[in-house]
């Protein structure tokens, strides 16, 4: 046996290394296979997200922030958002109320298209606002458009009757499903039509759609707006963040995002152009109102003794921003003067008159997610950390961010919880507003003493007395530690040489804010 | 196998697939994460949630929305998917073609490793190229699929950027939705350089997936070879004077081969269970990907037909293996196993 196996053995050890050795000769002589991105005309982004369905007002997609910069490639909203998050004229070039706030009035771009020729008309605004409304189609956000009623198109105006007032209304046309879509092909091809070929009025039509793979988009000649520099753009979907940098790093797409903190140091480093600009994001942690943190000088001592610039230095790479409020510094109702001190000795002795102390420790649990946002089970590990020097053990829970929506809309998270709050449009009433109103599905700290200072804020029709309402309710809510307010988030954004993309405080990376260097 | 089995077998798997229908609905439901819940805007009212739930048909009880699901089953209608819009058979359909292109690749590479190194390790028995060869295998079997799939991003993604770490097919290339199979249906066409571009893509993930695989195999494949090199017939053939190459590969390989199938095709319904994760991580859009998408979105009725198309695989998948393998074997032929 053993020199019968001898004698196979040097026979194919001879034919195993002769083949391996071709195998490598032909592999090294393939050189590259791929094709890298192109230096020409074409821009290609590795973007973090997938696109899963093209109308941009139902389903989940439409309430999806991360999306909207996809949707705002090739449809267009009723307005349009600048870098600071003010307004500005998209379809829609004039907007308004009248006196007594029960109407409004807009007027239509003249001479805007769609992308199959057709003019885009004052009817498609109607009629998108009147689907909208439509609580039947299944829009989620029916609690802003389905105050607005007898909706009239007249040559370039419409004019519609808003049932109760809403002092962001127009904020929401600039938002999640404010999209003017098109009527006549929509109820040609309907539905499942429209998914397979949008047509929109935006800088890019679509001539490829792979879903779950990629898209590509081809500039529309006859867009109303500045002509996009590239001609041709290829939005590659690359959920996974490796793959990104990637792609980014072997040259295959020009551009992409939302890439781990430390790789974004090291691409930076080997030459690779990159922007790391605040938007509107923020990290917070929850507090419900059940115990222990029906305590005051619990959750104020909670509150004082995270030491926020140390997470976001250190552990966040200085990608985001302390923060004391819901209000980020681009928000309308940011007041500077209202402060959250970290101040570790104040924050003991508020522990000891609770009852509390490192021999003597409170103990609850925290939840939070992992790797649905940057760093958030680090900052939290840290968070635990830095309470337990104050006489604190928390127990860290781990979660899907699915049960944290579950949970919160139940009202039944734990004590503490960590999560992100985006306000893409800037509104005290789409941040403190939602996530400290006792009536919203969000808000986790539910009493009284808030509810009487949000709630005249709702209907308030003088905009000064609406902004000045709620950074008084931010400066009670810091006051009290009714939520722990930790940071804003910063976006990253990677590109190669030669091409720069201008950061957009919503967060919308777009090809058609992308320009030659 | 006899028509008479087939069709027995066939008939046991209905109410297998009644049973994963059943669990995984009332999992879904049970399990927290409720869809709505993601979908709810700030300021809705519970009126609106309300609405929303009604939208969706997640209104009535569990045991009534079973029902509804079953009936309309019956009728060949599986929903529609709460994330895509869209008839989640036809989502199926657009995207199992690409799942079962990539599995197929993947196990021909996990194939031929697997056998080579079975082979070569079997003939180099006891000499140190077998221990390094079996050790390879051992260290490559206990290497999770999506850590390979980790390290290739690295290797051919980074460090020799010789090979796609994302997607199917190089979007410049323009894609013909067909039947799906766009591989077989390119190669059918002579359009080689798709099929190029698609096997490049395909390389990266077939190997996160295959590798794991093939040493398992060839570890089996080796087991069987050795007990097969000391039978009697593979001595009356030394003895007869045929060459050790023909012995190994006539007389050895062919009576080997039958365990290490019968675990191939196990390890395909696996391989095909790994894509879910392989497929996120290298953009590939196949079923495996919209699982996930499924899961993270709780998207009940695409999560419900995509463990339903998976439990078929599975089931397809051994009964063509049981009926290969009896073809195979003269002697279990005419068994009524």
């Amino acid at each position: 046996m053993t020199n019968f196996n001898a004698h196979l053995s040097d026979v194919q050890r001879r034919a195993f290394l002769k083949s391996t050795g071709l195998t490598l000769a032909a592999l090294g002589a393939s050189g590259p296979l791929q094709v890298l991105a192109q230096t020409s005309n074409t821009l290609t982004i590795a973007y973090n997200v997938d696109l899963p369905s093209w109308d941009p007002t139902v389903g989940p997609s439409a309430v999806n922030p991360t999306i909207q910069a996809l949707y705002k490639s090739v449809l267009s909203q009723f307005i349009d958002q600048n870098a600071d998050l003010s307004l500005k004229p998209d379809v829609l070039t004039q907007w308004g109320w009248n006196a007594d706030r029960s109407k409004i009035s807009m007027t239509v771009r003249k001479g805007a298209k769609w992308h199959d020729g057709s003019a885009l008309t004052a009817e498609d605004v109607a009629w998108s606002l009147r689907r909208a409304a439509d609580p039947a189609t299944g829009n989620p956000i029916q609690f802003v458009w389905g105050k607005i009623t007898n909706i009239k198109a007249e040559g370039d105006k419409v004019t519609a009757d808003v049932k109760e007032f809403e002092p962001s209304l127009f904020k929401w046309m600039a938002f999640l499903t404010g999209y003017v879509m098109p009527k006549a092909y929509y109820e040609k091809v309907g539905k499942e039509g429209f998914e397979k070929k949008p047509v929109g009025s935006g800088p890019y039509m679509v001539e490829e759609f792979v879903s779950g793979s990629h898209m590509k988009l081809k500039a529309f000649r006859d867009y109303f707006g500045p002509k996009p520099v590239f001609e041709s753009v290829i939005i590659k979907f690359v959920t996974d963040p490796s793959a990104r940098v990637a792609e980014i790093e072997s040259g295959r797409s020009d551009m992409t995002m939302e890439i781990p903190l430390e790789e974004f140091d090291r691409l930076k480093s080997k030459g690779l152009g990159g922007t790391n600009a605040p938007v509107s994001d923020i990290g917070m942690i929850f507090l419900t109102n059940v115990e222990p943190m029906l305590n005051a000088n619990v959750r104020k001592a909670l509150a004082m003794s995270i030491n926020k610039k140390a997470l976001t230095d250190k552990l966040m790479r200085g990608a985001a921003l302390p923060i004391d409020t819901l209000q980020a510094n681009t928000y309308e109702a940011f007041d500077p003067s209202t402060k959250v001190p970290y101040d570790l000795a104040k924050a003991k002795a508020l522990m000891e008159q609770a009852g509390y102390s490192k021999d003597k420790p409170l103990k609850f649990k925290v939840q939070t997610t992992r790797g649905f946002k940057p760093k958030d089970f680090e900052v939290m590990q840290a968070v635990v950390g830095m309470w337990k020097t104050i006489g604190v053990e928390a127990e860290l829970e781990v979660y899907e961010v699915a049960k944290h929506y579950e949970l919160r809309s139940q009202h039944k998270l734990a004590p503490a919880a960590f999560y992100n709050w985006g306000n893409a449009i800037g509104d005290p009433s789409t941040s403190t507003g939602f996530a400290m109103f006792s009536m919203s599905p969000h808000s986790a700290w539910k009493t009284k003493d808030v509810d009487d200072l949000i709630g005249p804020l709702w209907g308030e029709k003088d905009e000064a007395k609406r902004i000045a309402g709620y950074k008084k309710a931010d400066k009670y809510i810091a006051d009290n530690a009714y939520v722990i307010p930790l940071f804003q988030y910063k976006q990253t954004v990677m590109f190669r040489k030669g091409i720069k993309a201008a950061p957009h405080g919503a967060g919308f990376v777009q090809p058609q804010s992308v320009t030659r260097a | 196998m006899s028509p008479q089995l087939l069709f027995k077998r066939l008939l046991l798997a209905l109410p297998t697939l009644f049973g994963v229908g059943l669990v995984v609905f009332i999992l879904m439901r049970v399990v927290p994460g409720d869809p709505i819940a993601m979908m709810i805007p700030p300021g809705a009212s519970p009126q609106d949630i309300a609405t929303l739930r009604a939208h969706y048909g997640l209104d009535h009880s569990i045991a009534v929305q079973f029902g509804i699901w079953v009936k309309e089953v019956l009728h060949g209608n599986f929903g529609t998917s709460i994330t895509f819009r869209q008839d989640v058979l036809d989502l199926i359909g657009e995207r199992l073609p690409a799942t079962l292109e990539l599995g197929i690749v993947a196990m021909l590479l996990a194939c031929v490793l697997g056998g080579i190194v079975g082979v070569l390790s079997s003939a180099w028995h006891g000499g140190a190229l077998a221990g390094l060869l079996d050790g390879g295998a051992a260290l490559v079997q206990s290497i999770p699929d999506f850590l390979w799939g980790l390290v290739f991003i690295l290797v051919f993604g980074v460090l020799l950027p010789w090979l796609p770490v994302s997607g199917r097919l190089d979007p410049a290339l323009s894609q013909d939705a067909g039947t799906g199979f766009i591989l077989l249906s390119n190669v059918a066409r002579g359009r080689w350089d798709i099929v190029g571009s698609l096997l490049s893509h395909m390389v990266a993930p077939a190997l996160a997936l295959g590798l794991p695989v093939s040493a398992m195999l060839a570890r089996v494949l080796k087991a069987s070879m050795q007990e097969a090199l000391g039978s009697d017939y593979v001595m009356l053939a030394r003895l007869k004077g045929l060459s050790g190459t023909r012995v190994l590969l006539r007389e050895a390989l062919p009576n080997a081969i039958t365990p290490t199938l019968s675990l191939s095709a196990v390890q395909f319904a696996f391989l095909l269970g790994g894509t879910v994760l392989i497929e996120r991580l290298f953009s590939y859009p196949g079923i495996g990907s919209l699982a996930i998408t499924a899961v993270i979105g709780r998207d009940l009725p695409l999560i419900q037909a995509v463990v339903l198309t998976f439990a078929v695989l599975f089931i397809s998948i051994n009964l063509a293996v049981d009926t290969l393998v009896v073809a195979l074997n003269p002697r279990l032929r005419g068994s009524k196993a």
